[in-house]
């Protein structure tokens, strides 16, 4: 059963079509990536999948329900999380701190109760704490549970990102470029941890440049060439598909 | 910084009830009480400013309208309407929360400078209605209002005056605490942080800030109404865009995102002034010249560097 139905989606900039007519579905439990040159649409296509952009056209369906030109945290509260190329992490706020915000959505907290917190928020809280912190240690920042998030290194702050994403508990998670930006032993550490979340059977969409990690751990592929679908399919079907090879990998291997 | 945050910000509640316990034995006349007391009032206001300024990220340059009118509705029903003083209080502070509802919905949509010049300019209407309507108000000449009564009991002078504010204060601070602590403090900081990765880790941006632009303007008509019945008399003067300013500069100044840099802003902005009228035609060449210095050497604050300071020395 497919999670996450996308139909005819589309979504011009004045005038240019970023993304136009494309059709594909996620099934659940699976990783899904999405691979492309630059400026092919993908970070728009994640844009437009949490909401954080309304589609020209077409329909996101997600577990059955239509959630276009929702705002992002009715996707959030529909169940599908994210995480940033461009790192958007609260540096104003401590490492823990910023997973606890990722799991906002499952405590609930009135304004009022909020300022006077009775007994319970604390209960809440002390438990919220030490489950953020089991995710930290889940997603390898074991280090840095106590760290402020301005004082983190760029690997750990993906992490952090990811760790966030989790937090909310989602059933589909985006992830755009989760390795950009690491070195091959931070990558290989990524890897592993995305291919345990696909165990745990959360659906991954992945945006990814590293094809080796793309390759490796993907159950189906996405071919984005100019906001169209260039090609979709298994592992084996993409790596073999004579456009592919031509607009994207081609270049690649012969580089 | 985490974890012990609960029971380090409990500290500060603590030495604060302490310093407001202890402050009465320097306080050596009746004058010194009427300082403190003004301390107190601006203080409650910047806590509740600072919600919205500091931990949310949004600008408001109104805030001495929601003060102002709070003051106003408090004077106008008790001396007009003859309502008694609490009960003008709540209906004073529910209008005023009423209409930061109804205004911030729209406006908390513009960011930066613009949100700066819509709250600005809902300031300034507020301060030219009552400045014009001086069949209610009494204009430009102020009003008189009744003292706060309540079961029989009439509250005056400064010393009893004193011990109801420094509560109200410790309240106001305790709460703001218990907020930013809680699941709705971290979603304020975080959309202040990034206001799309708090979208989609499922917070609703416009329903948050739109909550606490709601508390900031409840906690200053809380302060306009005590202020009101304390002095005995109001004028346009606390209503006015000049208020506003230096309400958000007391918030600046002590440090943004800091509940207790935002008393110690409030108590050094309101009681330098006073200590340097002794500099005559000097005094706001030298005020100005210590804000600035300040800032310039202190661009996050004077408690935020402070206990950095603090916290670098004892590692």
């Amino acid at each position: 059963m497919s999670l996450l139905e996308v139909e005819g989606l589309a979504r011009e900039f004045g005038g240019v079509n970023a993304i136009s007519d494309l059709y594909f579905s996620v099934p659940a439990g699976t990783v899904f990536s999405i691979i492309g040159p630059n400026g092919a649409g993908k970070t728009t296509l994640l844009n437009l999948l949490s909401g954080v952009y309304a589609p020209s056209a077409g329909q996101i369906v997600f577990d059955g329900r239509p959630l276009s030109g929702r705002a992002p945290h009715e996707h959030a509260a529909a169940g599908i999380a994210r995480t940033f190329q461009n790192l958007q992490v609260f540096f104003n706020m401590s490492a823990l701190e910023n997973v606890l915000v990722g799991r906002t959505l499952h405590d609930p907290c009135g304004l009022l109760a909020a300022m006077v917190r009775p007994p319970r928020l604390t209960r809440d809280e002390r438990k919220a704490r030490e489950e953020a912190a089991t995710l930290m240690r889940f997603v390898g920042l074991t280090d840095w549970i106590d760290a402020d998030a301005d004082a983190m290194p760029y690997g750990a702050l993906k992490r952090l990102e990811i760790a966030r994403a989790l937090a909310a508990q989602p059933r589909l998670l985006l992830l755009d470029e989760p390795a950009a930006g690491l070195n091959p032993v931070e990558t290989q550490g990524i890897d592993t941890l995305i291919s345990r979340l696909a165990k745990s059977g959360i659906t991954v969409v992945l945006v990814e440049h590293n094809m080796r990690l793309v390759m490796g751990i993907s159950d189906h592929i996405l071919v984005l060439d100019y906001g169209k679908c260039l090609a979709e399919g298994t592992v084996e079907q993409v790596r073999n598909d004579p456009r592919v090879i031509e607009a994207y990998l081609g270049a690649a291997a012969s580089a | 910084m985490s974890g012990t945050n609960v029971a380090s910000r409990m500290r500060g509640l603590a030495v604060l009830a302490g310093v407001a316990a202890l402050l009465p034995l320097v306080l050596v006349n009746n004058y010194y009480y009427e300082v403190a007391i003004l301390v107190g009032l601006n203080a409650i206001v910047c806590v509740g400013l600072n919600l919205l300024i500091g931990y949310a990220g949004q600008i408001s340059l109104g805030h001495a309208g929601f003060f102002g009118l709070g003051a106003y509705g408090s004077a106008v029903l008790t001396a007009r309407y003859g309502w008694p003083p609490l009960a003008a209080m709540a209906a004073a502070t529910f209008a005023v929360a009423a209409l930061a509802f109804v205004i911030g919905r729209p406006i908390l949509r513009l960011r930066g400078h613009y949100l700066a010049m819509a709250t600005l300019g809902l300031g300034i209407i507020i301060s030219i209605v009552v400045a014009t309507e001086d069949r209610i108000t009494g204009g430009p000449d102020g009003m008189a209002v009744p003292p706060l009564s309540a079961f029989g009991l009439t509250l005056a002078g400064e010393r009893s005056w004193y011990w109801v504010i420094a509560a109200v204060l410790v309240l106001s601070v305790w709460l703001a605490l218990n907020l930013i602590e809680s699941p709705r403090g971290r979603a304020l900081r975080a959309l202040h942080g990034s206001e799309i990765a708090a979208e989609v880790a499922g917070i609703d941006s416009a329903r948050e800030k739109l909550r606490v632009f709601v508390v900031s303007a409840i906690y200053a008509a809380i302060a306009g109404s005590l202020m009101a019945h304390y002095a005995g008399f109001i004028t346009p003067a606390k209503v006015t865009f000049f208020h506003s300013i230096e309400l958000v500069t007391m918030v600046v100044f002590g440090g943004m995102a800091s509940t207790f840099g935002a008393v110690v802003g409030a108590a050094v902005l309101t009681t330098l002034p006073q200590a340097l009228t002794v500099l005559k035609e000097y005094e706001m060449a030298v005020f100005g010249a210590v804000m600035m210095l300040t800032m310039v050497f202190m661009p996050r604050g004077l408690v935020p560097t402070l206990s950095s300071a603090l916290n670098g020395r004892r590692r």
